[in-house]
């Protein structure tokens, strides 16, 4: 307890961060018609994506011969990037349907 | 180079922001989504090129699993048919998941070799950073495993199962789960098996939680998964220092949330009840449908009923999807308005799949987005309905929601299409709902059943049409 404590303390800034962006989340969804609710579950499926920020930075901050980073860190990549292209791309397909009229 | 490195993320986050509130508007949304894309794809370029004072980069790995991702996705998403875009996305979720699952591996395995180093004090691990990636593991492997037996589920390959007290099982689960975390943040040792448990614990529990969840809730499953997928990058972003996963995760994890709640109002139901009442597993109360009788039409009938309505209205469901009618549907409703015949869809905000999944069929099929009603117009305009026609859908029409206290949809907003005058069922047969509720709509005087394939019934029906001139 007293360490999460502290590191709050040590970072207020993450604290305010957390509560703008859950407002802000909560502010762009309250307003949606029922005929997006999926391409937009879809395109924040995309977005749930940026964890592959971190399987990135896991294998630019190993070594060359830490195989066990690697082999888990080049799966995270492949995994978030399917997420990411795989998702807006499946997005943008069913955004499509609504243009053409 | 950091400062614009860290530039950059700002940019990203901007963009993912811009996108999100333009993908929440029909006119813009299809913009929107590729804002979004490209702040994702400006993050990825800043962590491709922020200076790391440790490693050795690994570049042609990063590059080729890159490659390899971006082509799967790209691939699947392509190749998918329009129906089964539901499940893709809860796979594409679950995988999401599986990353988060991933680097907290590392990360894990990483301080682990700190904690065997006894008396190295300078290089401890804080307890809130092995929390929070203890968290995101735990949060991950949920969703991973949920999204992909809900993947499984309305792909059809997983069928509903009871698991036994899966209540209890699932709460004990939760409780083994945070209380190893607590123990082992606080006392941390040289062995690894804390951890592993942990995560295997977690990925049961990911199963155990989706798994006793009828499949008509799927929808607010999905939903609330990729929430979870959201809130563990973003845990993963606190482990990272970094402010776009933080924020991008966060920004998916409340977004994901209230688009949960909002589809549970939908069903005029808690997201309490829907994760621990399970549809279908309580469907004893459907009548014994051996001894009713259901009225069987011809699509002779029901041709000369349409061709001399003043109104129609059709209410599409997940059986429209699977037999791919909407172009059907869409060529009958051209006949028939031509024949000064009103033609509307009625959209129950749940019917098919996932929210809004009726609504994407039938604009690929070119229907005038003014020809969809929602429930409350939808259930003002049935009065004045001279036929309904039911494509597929069954729950969302079943009576028992509204007079039958012991049903366990009972009182779930339906289309009242017993308000009409005529009511005509296109059914493949007579199973029940995905729900697994028996709907006594089925044996109503007002109904007539046209037994066989969507597709080529109403096929049939525009034939029949066309030959009565």
């Amino acid at each position: 307890m007293d360490q999460i404590i502290q590191f709050l303390e040590e970072n207020p800034m993450v604290l305010y961060m957390l509560v703008m962006a859950i407002y802000l989340g909560f502010e762009l969804i309250s307003k949606v018609p029922t005929v997006l609710h999926t391409p937009l579950m879809s395109g924040a499926n995309a977005i749930s994506g940026v964890v592959i920020i971190g399987a990135i930075l896991l294998v630019r901050q190993s070594a060359s011969d830490d195989y066990l980073n690697l082999f888990l860190g080049f799966l995270g990549i492949v995994l978030g990037m399917i997420n990411v292209v795989g998702g807006h791309a499946v997005t943008n397909r069913m955004l499509e349907m609504f243009k053409k009229k | 180079m950091q400062a614009i490195v860290n530039l950059s993320y700002l940019v990203s986050v901007i963009l993912l922001i811009t996108g999100l509130r333009r993908l929440s508007h029909p006119s813009t949304a299809q913009n929107g989504n590729i804002v979004a894309a490209l702040g994702m794809g400006l993050a990825i370029v800043a962590s491709l090129v922020t200076p790391i004072s440790v490693g050795d980069d690994n570049y042609f790995i990063i590059t080729l699993a890159l490659i390899a991702g971006a082509f799967i996705g790209w691939t699947m998403s392509k190749r998918v048919a329009m129906t089964a875009m539901p499940e893709l996305v809860s796979l594409f979720n679950g995988l999401g998941g599986a990353c988060a699952v991933a680097i907290s591996i590392i990360e894990l395995y990483q301080y682990q070799e700190l904690f065997s180093r006894k008396f190295n004090l300078f290089q401890q691990v804080e307890v809130s950073k092995h929390l929070t990636t203890q968290l995101a593991m735990f949060i991950g492997a949920v969703a991973f495993t949920g999204s992909i037996i809900a993947y499984g589920k309305l792909a059809g390959k997983i069928k509903d199962w009871k698991i036994p007290s899966a209540g209890i099982v699932n709460i004990a689960l939760v409780v083994a789960i945070v209380g190893l975390i607590i123990f082992r943040v606080l006392s941390p040792d040289a062995s690894f098996f804390l951890p592993m448990l942990i995560l295997v614990l977690s990925l049961v529990y990911g199963v155990t939680f989706v798994q006793p969840i009828g499949g008509a809730d799927m929808p607010v499953v999905i939903s609330l998964l990729n929430a979870l997928t959201g809130v563990a990058a973003a845990l993963a972003g606190i482990v990272y220092d970094n402010q776009m996963m933080l924020i991008g995760g966060i920004l998916v994890g409340s977004s994901g949330t209230i688009l949960t709640i909002v589809m549970c109002q939908a069903m005029n139901r808690s997201l309490f009840n829907v994760i621990v009442g399970g549809f279908g597993a309580s469907a004893a109360s459907g009548q014994d449908a051996g001894e009713q009788v259901v009225k069987e039409a011809t699509s002779n009938d029901v041709a000369i009923m349409l061709r001399y309505s003043d109104n129609v209205m059709v209410v599409p469901g997940y059986g429209m999807a699977v037999a791919q009618a909407q172009k059907t549907i869409k060529e009958l409703d051209n006949l028939l308005s031509e024949h000064g015949v009103n033609v509307h869809y009625a959209i129950h905000p749940v019917a098919g799949r996932m929210p809004g999944h009726m609504n994407v069929l039938l604009a690929e099929a070119d229907v005038p987005y003014p020809k969809l009603l929602d429930l409350e117009d939808a259930n003002d305009a049935l009065p004045e309905t001279d036929v309904t026609l039911v494509v597929g859908a069954n729950d969302v029409v079943n009576p028992a929601a509204l007079d039958d206290p012991s049903s366990p949809i009972y009182g779930m907003p339906i289309l009242e299409i017993l308000k009409g005058k005529n009511v005509i069922v296109l059914k493949r047969g007579m199973s029940a709902g995905y729900s697994g509720i028996e709907n006594p709509l089925f044996f109503h005087e007002k109904t007539r059943m046209l037994f066989g394939d969507a597709k080529q019934s109403i096929q049939s029906l525009i034939d029949e049409v066309k030959t009565l001139g």
